[in-house]
């Protein structure tokens, strides 16, 4: 499973990677939203995928034992992705904002602030 | 050691009051003239919580306070050395300034749309990026700073503003995917993200290879923050674009944070392959500085050759890092001081000459010698402290820097660092000639009206008190040099040492 989970991962990194160097500032945008999901899952699977193992310690022992599932990876993509969430949605607007007063989709046309 | 609540209650304030500045604020979205009062306010108690940080920690060695009580290596901890003490101080010194100075600057349309709110946020992130000691927790401080920067850089939506945002945007949040990544792994392998926690385990680990594989992540990530060699085109792109508060703030700042982050990762965690890394720190510094600088000879735009200053100039910092030496890291914190004060400076000052000169553009601009004779000096000090002239306060941590390549044996770096002194102050010169000698070039009935002797007498004094305390600030650090120097000397025996971190943080749980 984690094999399969790590193709999938690359092959996400790939693809946004793919998608934000494209001159569509749409496509830039899917590419991000990709990009930042493949980071979300490669932190859900960094320390191995685990079903019906819940980190509990059980009431004689002092420490967890055995395989379990890290608790702490899901904490932190919840928060990456709430974070990615808000980010995007302003990436979004943004982007809207930009067409409507440059009217092109094209980012190779939006070179006046590198130009002179 | 003495960890008592009212310690705790110092490390946060910091982060408490500009917080609830923007907040309040916010609840004030209607009535202009309380945001106002608030900002201002909020500004000064964001310099006073600063300063009680400061002191404490420099009379009580560093404060560490765990968030929620959890024990250290598992819950989130605020830990503050000198160096993130002396960092939230000038953050707070920095911040107050420009606060003042955006109270003209930025215009009521802007002002409307939620400045202050913003403005307070992104001091609020900066301060939590300089306080924390959780890896992950820097990320999501990282994540509060760029929020408020994108949409600060935003706010009036002029089109080249947009433009800028765009690249500005998409480069760090990228950068951010590359921190996550990064974070991700390093968790995988080491299964804790408490920085003085990594410190003790990552050169335990097996695979010492893939731990330098994340180190270099991780340079690419705060590389692209930083503006460091092949990844700062999105910096000058867009900081040229905002108000001029806005380009001040994130000059002084925003890099800055880039440039601390790496500092804290590769002189803790990924110091066992220095070889390797920090050589590639060197490259990159020396990179840095020459393509920096080389971008500003030929720009026409006041404040997008600034950008380029600012690009240059992390080089120098980067080169301490890169070096890692006591000596190297005493110059490189006695010119972050410098830097980031003058950074500040340099676009406050941009945006008096835009309302002096009409423009920005340096072919539109001349003569103001003649009209302001006591603005041309104000200017020139800055600019040749800057360039770094031996009295003024660019001089010494220079001197140190190459001094400390030199005894390493570094001469690359260290002839790339007199070539960059030298090629600035040619850069400044030609800045300072064409702006206040040469001939008014535009003929006197087109000119752009002096927009800044029409200002009232209360607007004058805000955009020029600014300007006067940093440079007094300045000034303060050339000459009285052998303070600053025992500062720097204190922070980096701090930082060379990385067991002082991780020992204060690991004595909490004790």
């Amino acid at each position: 499973m984690e094999v399969l989970m790590a193709i999938l991962i690359g092959g996400l990194y790939a693809g946004g990677l793919y998608m934000m160097l494209r001159r569509s500032m749409v496509k830039m945008l899917i590419g991000l939203l990709i990009l930042s999901s493949a980071a979300n899952l490669l932190i859900f699977v960094i320390n191995g995928l685990e079903r019906g193992r819940p980190p509990i310690i059980d009431e004689h022992a002092m420490a967890l034992s055995g395989q379990y599932a890290d608790p702490l990876p899901q904490a932190l993509i919840l928060t990456a992705i709430v974070i990615s969430f808000g980010v995007q949605a302003f990436a979004i607007i943004l982007i809207k904002k930009v067409y409507q007063k440059t009217g092109t989709d094209d980012l190779d046309q939006l070179r006046s602030t590198d130009t002179f | 050691m003495n960890f008592s609540e009212n310690h705790n209650l110092i490390i946060v304030l910091p982060l408490l009051v500009p917080m609830l500045t923007g907040i309040i604020c916010l609840l004030f979205w209607w009535r202009q003239k309380f945001q106002k009062g608030i900002h201002l306010v909020g500004g000064v108690l964001t310099l006073i919580a600063s300063l009680i940080l400061f002191y404490n920690v420099w009379e009580n060695g560093m404060i560490v306070s765990t968030i929620g009580s959890w024990p250290v290596p598992f819950g989130i901890v605020y830990a503050a050395d000198l160096l993130s003490a002396t960092l939230v101080l000038l953050t707070g010194i920095v911040g107050f300034c420009v606060g003042i100075y955006a109270l003209v600057d930025i215009d009521n349309e802007r002002k409307k749309f939620g400045f202050f709110i913003l403005y307070h946020f992104l001091i609020f992130g900066v301060n939590g990026a300089f306080l924390t000691g959780d890896i992950f927790n820097l990320y999501v401080w990282f994540e509060v700073m760029l929020i408020s920067s994108f949409v600060l850089l935003a706010l009036g939506s002029e089109k080249a503003q947009l433009e800028g945002a765009i690249k500005y945007v998409t480069i760090n949040l990228v950068s951010s995917v590359l921190f996550l990544t990064a974070v991700g792994m390093l968790y995988g392998m080491a299964g804790s993200l408490n920085m003085a926690d990594l410190a003790l385990i990552v050169p335990l680990l097996e695979h010492q290879g893939l731990v330098t594989l994340i180190g270099i992540l991780f340079i690419i990530s705060f590389g692209i923050k930083a503006a460091l060699f092949p990844l700062f085109f999105w910096l000058p792109a867009s900081y040229h674009t905002p108000p001029s508060s806005v380009s001040a703030i994130f000059a002084g700042l925003l890099t800055k944070v880039g440039v601390y982050a790496l500092l804290r990762t590769f002189s803790m965690i990924f110091i066992f392959d220095q070889d390797y890394t920090h050589e590639i720190l060197i490259v990159l510094a020396g990179a840095t500085m020459l393509a920096g600088i080389m971008g500003a000879f030929t720009q026409p735009d006041l404040r997008r050759l600034f950008a380029f200053l600012v690009v240059s100039h992390i080089g120098y910092l980067v080169m301490g890092i890169g070096l890692m030496t006591s000596l190297a890291l005493t110059g490189a914190f006695f010119y972050l001081i410098h830097d980031i004060l003058i950074k500040t400076n340099m676009f406050m000052l941009s945006g008096m000459v835009r309302r002096m000169g009409g423009s920005n553009l340096m072919s539109q601009v001349g003569g103001l010698y003649k009209a302001r004779p006591y603005f041309a000096l104000l200017f020139g000090v800055i600019i040749l402290s800057l360039a770094g002239i031996p009295p003024l306060s660019g001089f010494w941590g220079k001197l140190i820097l190459i001094k400390a390549a030199l005894d390493e044996g570094a001469f690359g770096i260290a002839a790339v660092a007199l070539i960059t002194g030298f090629l600035t102050l040619y850069v400044v010169m030609k800045v300072w000639i064409d702006l206040f000698w040469k001939s008014q070039p535009v003929d006197e009935l087109f000119k752009a009206p002096d927009e800044y002797t029409l200002l009232p007498m209360a607007s004058k004094m805000a955009l020029v008190t600014p300007v006067i305390i940093l440079t007094l600030l300045s000034l303060g650090i050339g000459f009285g040099a052998e303070h600053v120097l025992a500062l720097s000397e204190r922070i980096a025996s701090q930082i060379i040492d990385p067991m002082y971190y991780i020992e204060h943080v690991n004595g909490l749980s004790k």
